[in-house]
């Protein structure tokens, strides 16, 4: 369980006035090093797969995701199991749901689609509400799950995370393009021969993925620090693809970095931090996007 | 194999329904290698479903088709498609040559690791066909900031980039301004016989493509007809599939003009008033511009 250890953790946490010998001192904690490594992989997951969700106008289906997580992380620990499951099952299983809602062509199949989003989510918060009632000694963990915590990542769900990670890369490999062409333009991609379902089926399973092990570091509600704002500050600073996908990894991990060290000096928890290193990163894009924008305009006049 | 009368897209008797509807039914047509064809005819006629049809993404429910010689989505490769009426999100930050690249490996599985040779190749492929469409100047920006023609030409840049033998374009002259209309239309007219490509367009208005027309391919509700451009286009013709009077003029430099080509026929009880004295927009030059000349 993520909540117990937190406490105790926060106490030896020590906080020394020399910066470089107490940055030595965090590496030399094995939580902190676990949370470090872990904190990597998810970002770098999370960073692909939000530039393609966000590129996809899929963000309301990613943050239902992660509200879904969250009844199943504390379902897990009703169950007596860890959350990494718990979250892994329901994220998957809400994407494979979402992706069985069937389009229509017309505008109207998506504003049903978002209804149904929006009904599922509804649904899986009260039953997140339900399970931590049922579990009475649970509450400390409470905020652990939706806001985050990094301080009990264990070794072995490191692991779990890198083979996840890796199998999700490996399949973002060979769909990329295909998955790209199809966000951009699906009429075109299936006339080319796509399978342009079967794609937005696999995009949204590799999104229940990512969303979970997100959500191990930010908690449920925190998710978008690194699927949205990493990618959307990367598209608006480049309108490069592949640019685009490697700046929105390189903020990712830095984002996550900075949350992670600050969350270790500064004891608040690192949902926090993580979520504002990429606000400001954000912010800075659409400062910098702005300034371009003007200058661009009197070039051409 | 390649003769210059080889006949590249067949329908034979065919009849598409969809959702319990007969769409349309007895349609036969034949377009030849290299040709400009028009299918032409109001709206919810059933003319992107004859493209769709063509490119094996809607079945036919009696008849045949034959697209390159073999059923249709057989040579997904070898045929370029622009549908209908799409205009880019503004938020959209992929920059137009990204979009043209698309059609070139956007159907390719795995990662993009080609070799050296292969991938400078590709490039120069890419900027040609950029070049060719006009579009060098702004390929570089993000699509969604870009103008409705500046778009389009892109999106032809992007179904020409894999050198197909077919285009298959849906409406792309639809809500473009005049001067735009025009020039998109002899774009199209002047890749097809540079790259020498097969092209089936789908048109509201004959006029900024007549002057280029092989082939016409009219769909009406009471059936269809397909021929040369000479043959389908003349005054009885047209008067009585759009049911209304129509003129087919000769200007002194030879061009035909459509007269009177009702324009929204879903106002069928508006076209006795209206249809005769519709004049077609060439009479009425229009200076909207496209927002990036000047
Ligand atoms: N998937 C579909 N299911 C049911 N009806 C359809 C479908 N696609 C198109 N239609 C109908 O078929 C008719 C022809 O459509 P379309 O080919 O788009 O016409 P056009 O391109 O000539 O305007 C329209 O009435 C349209 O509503
Ligand atoms: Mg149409």
């Amino acid at each position: 369980m993520t909540s117990v250890p937190l406490l105790h953790l926060l106490v030896v946490a020590p906080h020394s006035s020399a910066p470089w010998s107490s940055f030595a001192t965090l590496l030399s904690y094995r939580f902190m090093v676990n949370a470090l490594v872990a904190g990597t992989i998810v970002a770098i997951l999370s960073a692909i797969v939000g530039w393609y969700m966000v590129l996809r106008r899929q963000t309301f289906a990613g943050h239902t995701l992660a509200v879904v997580g969250f009844p199943g992380a504390a379902g897990a620990a009703l169950l007596g199991l860890s959350v990494t499951p718990g979250y892994l099952f329901a994220c998957v299983a809400a994407a494979l749901a979402i992706g069985a809602i069937p389009r229509t062509r017309t505008g109207a199949g998506r504003a049903t689609e978002s209804a149904i989003i929006g009904t599922i989510q509804a649904f899986a918060l009260a039953c997140g509400v339900l399970f931590i009632n049922l579990y009475h000694g649970f509450l400390d963990g409470v905020t652990a799950l939706l806001f985050g915590s990094f301080l009990g990542i264990t070794s072995s769900q490191v692991i779990t995370l890198g083979v996840i990670t890796a199998a999700c890369l490996l399949v973002l490999g060979t769909l990329g393009r295909p998955l790209l062409f199809a966000s951009i333009d699906g009429d075109v991609a299936s006339a080319r021969g796509l399978p342009v379902r079967v794609l937005n089926i696999a995009f949204l399973v590799l999104l229940g993925l990512a969303v979970a092990e997100v959500s191990e570091i930010t908690g449920s509600l925190l998710v978008f620090a690194l699927l949205v704002m990493p990618a959307a500050a990367a598209q608006r600073l480049t309108n490069r693809a592949a640019t685009g996908l490697a700046l929105s990894v390189a903020i990712a991990v830095g984002v996550t970095w900075s949350g992670l060290i600050a969350a270790y000096y500064l004891a608040y928890p690192v949902g926090f931090y993580l979520t504002s290193a990429g606000f400001f990163v954000y912010l800075a894009a659409i400062l910098i996007e702005r300034k371009r924008g003007r200058a661009g305009r009197r070039d051409t006049r | 194999m390649r003769s210059i009368d080889e006949v590249v897209i067949e329908f034979r008797d065919a009849c598409v329904q969809l959702g319990g509807h007969t769409i349309w039914s007895g349609l036969s047509l034949e377009i030849k290698r290299g040709e400009f064809a028009a299918i032409l005819g109001p709206n919810g006629v059933g003319k992107s479903t004859l493209i769709k049809v063509a490119l094996g993404m809607t079945g036919l429910h009696f008849g045949e088709v034959r697209v390159l010689g073999a059923a249709p989505g057989r040579h997904q490769g070898e045929i370029g498609y622009l549908p209908q009426r799409r205009s880019f999100d503004p938020s959209l930050h992929i920059r137009g040559f990204d979009i043209v690249r698309l059609g070139l490996d956007g159907a390719r599985w795995g990662l993009p690791l080609p070799m050296r040779r292969n991938r400078a190749r590709e490039q120069r492929r890419i900027d040609d066909v950029i070049e060719l469409v006009g579009a060098s100047d702004y390929a570089d920006r993000s699509i969604g900031q870009l103008s409705g023609g500046e778009q389009q030409r892109l999106l032809i840049a992007q179904a020409l980039v894999q050198r197909p033998e077919i285009l298959f374009l849906d409406e792309p002259l639809d809500s473009l301004d005049l001067p735009n209309q025009g020039a998109i239309s002899s774009l199209i007219h002047h890749v097809s016989t540079v790259e020498g490509v097969t092209v089936v367009m789908v048109a509201h208005d004959v006029n900024p493509i007549l002057a280029y027309l092989d082939r016409v391919i009219y769909i009406g509700p009471g059936g269809a007809v397909s021929g040369t451009a000479h043959e389908v286009i003349t005054t009885e013709n047209l008067s009585r599939l759009f049911k209304t009077p129509i003129e087919v003029l000769t200007t002194s430099d030879g061009r035909l003009v459509v007269v009177g080509q009702p324009e929204a026929p879903a106002h069928h009880s508006d076209r006795h008033e209206h249809g005769a004295a519709t004049m077609l927009h060439a009479e009425h030059p229009h200076h909207h511009g496209d927002g990036t000349s000047h």
